[in-house]
């Protein structure tokens, strides 16, 4: 079917902190709302992007995240807010338009058919070895003083984070001793105040790191322990081979492609969200939701132009740089142009420590089918031509339509259908039938 | 239903239905129709040319398993997959039967060779994972084979393999139960590793196979974390089952025949 025009509404990015877990350094009542994470991995190599907006006093942040191996200075790394806010964009949930076409035109009247068949320190030092904590190495990147901690035991490395100031949750010692066990060791970071002024910035910085292993894993048990109710998270994951989904966790695809009553078009946002809500609900909350997976040459329709490649550089996407240069991407447009080999997956979920017990163990699948979350307006033909066709689009195809797209809304969002009616100006929605009528026919 | 093989191809095949129906399965759909054609057509090939009866059922039974663990949206893989099954089981014979499980054999190769292949243990969920648990359980109850203990022995060391893992770490025990939510785990015991001609012919044989499996499955999934740990683990153990065989002799099991057929 041909697209007419094509106008793209965005939601409005998410709220977005930590997911590792913030450890406020005083008591201003911080909780874990909402994530952004970049996953790049290719073979054993990954690097890890973790974005937030934090609300508070920038002295009282404060992140530890279990990291598999030790990690030296240079492979931590401050991003710039704009390429997640970039890749955010272009992978958004999206909204699309189209125009219907004069019905009396011979090339509609066959699309017409076809549709009606089909609906749709020193002292610091000892203290920090009488606990069994090592502080392996103490970095200053960017606006971030860095710690990488070794511990032998967890209740020593929470005694010392406590006494350094981390306020840490009820229940951390446990997930920590976990974690030991397992041979990570935990990257913290905190803000340097100085180091901050210089940036001039007033918001903090995508923190990136580098690393080599084996575990395909994303932690977020920590990060369920200090929040209050339930968080949400975006993860992006960019391979080369294709889709990626949890292990763990059953990955669902959001509902798409639905056509939706016009006046969506301002309540968007709105809609999404009751959308999401509706999805986590129906899944019992024990599902991990893909939003996007395409592959970052193109889109259509796009929310946002594909990143570049500096852009993907930038995200820690290292087998471009390995590459040889080759011609800049070209535009985007409705045939897909030559494949780059960077493939993104946008994954998002609504989780606590109930629904969501475990990290997230991730999987690389060779999936390289394009999805994409996106909701159709139509947009009704409004000439005065007179023709059969035109009187059955009028008379009947249209008031189907507006009746099945106000039921897809009510379906997708729960939102009451006899309002959907009202606002659509349809009048009110037929009450359901009794079954007995349908019983001796 | 006097032969197993009825009751695991309705089963496998309500399974499949529900998968691609309501399971969001990947890739497109006539792949799944795919592996059954391709793994009978190769299973009559092979009949032919080593003059034997057809019997579709066992190419149907590993098609099916196919179908339901391994996803991929090429055609090439899907019939390499199909091939691989049905020729190991002509092919890879030792005193005279087949050493690997077709199906696990053709999991193993084909995502060591390419990634366009994979396995989506996540994949079903909860309330799937209880009703799939239900069904496969009421079969090994009805099916009776004599050989049923394998999956048991199998499921028991497993399970105590991820709780006390959690145990040691201190997780808590909805960490363990959550792996356990495994509806690939519950295939791979019913189906795969209970393979009646491919598991060893005495009883302690059987059950310390069983326990072998699940322990190098373990580590290759939780130390070296590999997702498919437990295909390989089976499959690195088969060729051990004939040297039990000859050191632990035990009477060789043999499908209800109606005509001539080989598995």
């Amino acid at each position: 079917m041909r697209v007419w025009l094509v106008i793209l509404s965005f939601l409005p990015l998410a709220a977005q902190a930590f997911c590792g877990f913030y450890v406020a350094r005083a008591d201003t009542g911080l909780y874990n709302r909402s994530s952004r994470v970049v996953l790049v991995r290719d073979g054993e190599r990954t690097v890890l992007t973790m974005a937030n907006d934090f609300q508070g006093d920038v002295k009282d942040f404060a992140i530890v995240i279990p990291v598999p191996t030790f990690i030296e200075r240079e492979q931590i790394h401050v991003a710039s807010t704009a390429v997640l806010d970039h890749l955010d964009a272009y992978t958004a949930p999206r909204l699309v338009e189209y125009f219907d076409p004069n019905p009396c035109r011979r090339l509609y009247r066959m699309e017409m058919k076809a549709m009606s068949a089909a609906a749709p320190g020193e002292g610091a030092a000892a203290r920090a070895k009488a606990l069994g904590v090592t502080v392996e190495a103490r970095y200053t990147v960017g606006e971030y003083d860095i710690l990488i901690l070794s511990a032998t035991e967890s209740a020593g490395l929470v005694t010392w984070l406590r006494e350094n100031g981390y306020r840490l949750p009820a229940g951390a010692e446990a997930v920590v001793g976990s974690y030991l066990k397992q041979g990570m060791r935990f990257f913290v970071a905190r803000v340097n105040l100085d180091e901050f002024a210089r940036t001039g910035f007033r918001y903090l910085r995508p923190l990136q790191v580098a690393y080599e292993t084996p575990k395909f894993v994303l932690p977020i048990r920590l990060g369920t322990l200090n929040a209050q109710g339930q968080q949400e998270l975006f993860l992006w994951t960019l391979t080369r081979t294709g889709r990626v989904e949890t292990a763990n966790y059953p990955t669902v695809k959001v509902p798409s492609g639905q056509e939706l009553p016009l006046y969506v078009k301002d309540r968007f946002a709105d809609f999404y969200r009751d959308l999401f809500a509706r999805q986590v609900e129906e899944h019992g909350g024990r599902a991990v939701f893909t939003e996007y997976a395409w592959n970052m040459a193109w889109c259509d329709p796009c929310a946002a132009q594909p990143l570049s490649r500096s852009e993907l550089r930038e995200l820690g996407v290292m087998w471009l740089a390995e590459a040889p240069p080759v011609r800049p991407l070209p535009k985007p447009r409705i045939a897909p142009p030559r494949p780059v080999d960077v493939f993104v997956t946008r994954l998002h979920l609504r989780y606590d420590a109930r629904t969501f017990p475990d990290d997230l163990r991730l999987h690389r699948t060779g999936d390289k089918s394009n999805f994409q979350a996106r909701y159709v307006l139509r947009h009704p033909w409004d000439g005065s031509d007179d023709c059969p066709e035109a009187k059955r689009y009028r008379s009947e195809i249209l008031p189907q339509r507006l009746r099945r797209q106000a039921e897809n809304l009510h379906r997708l969002t729960g939102w009451p259908l006899a309002e959907i009616h009202r606002a659509m100006g349809l009048g009110e929605p037929p009450a359901p039938e009794p079954w007995w009528k349908r019983l001796w026919p | 239903m006097s032969d197993p093989r009825h009751l695991q191809i309705a089963i496998l095949t309500g399974m499949l239905i529900y998968g691609l129906g309501w399971r969001d399965f990947p890739g497109p759909g006539w792949i799944y129709l795919l592996y059954p054609l391709a793994a009978l057509g190769f299973q009559w090939g092979f009949c032919r040319i080593f003059r034997l009866g057809f019997d579709g059922r066992s190419p149907l039974i590993s098609s099916l398993s196919l179908g339901l663990l391994l996803h991929t949206a090429s055609a090439f893989w899907a019939v390499t997959a199909a091939f691989v099954a049905v020729a190991s089981k002509f092919l890879l014979r030792i005193d005279g039967r087949h050493v690997f499980n077709p199906t696990n054999l053709a999991i193993v190769i084909t995502t060591l060779a390419t990634e366009q292949v994979w396995v989506s243990p996540g994949q079903w969920g909860l309330g799937a994972f209880l009703a799939v648990a239900a069904l496969l359980g009421g079969m090994m109850v009805l099916r009776r084979t004599r050989r049923g203990e394998v999956t048991w022995a199998f499921l028991a060391a497993w399970g105590m393999l991820v709780f006390g893992r959690a145990l040691w770490l201190g997780d808590p025990a909805a960490i363990p139960w959550l792996q356990l939510q495994n509806v690939a785990l519950l295939i791979f015991a019913c189906f795969m590793i209970s393979d009646p001609m491919t598991v060893p012919d005495h009883r302690v044989a059987r059950i310390g196979f069983a326990v072998l499996v699940a322990v190098v499955g373990y580590v290759l999934q939780y130390h070296f974390y590999v997702d498919e740990g437990l295909f390989y683990a089976l499959a690195l153990c088969a060729p051990l089952v004939p040297w039990l065989n000859r050191r632990l002799p035990g009477t060789r099991y043999r499908w209800p025949r109606t005509v001539p057929s080989r598995r």
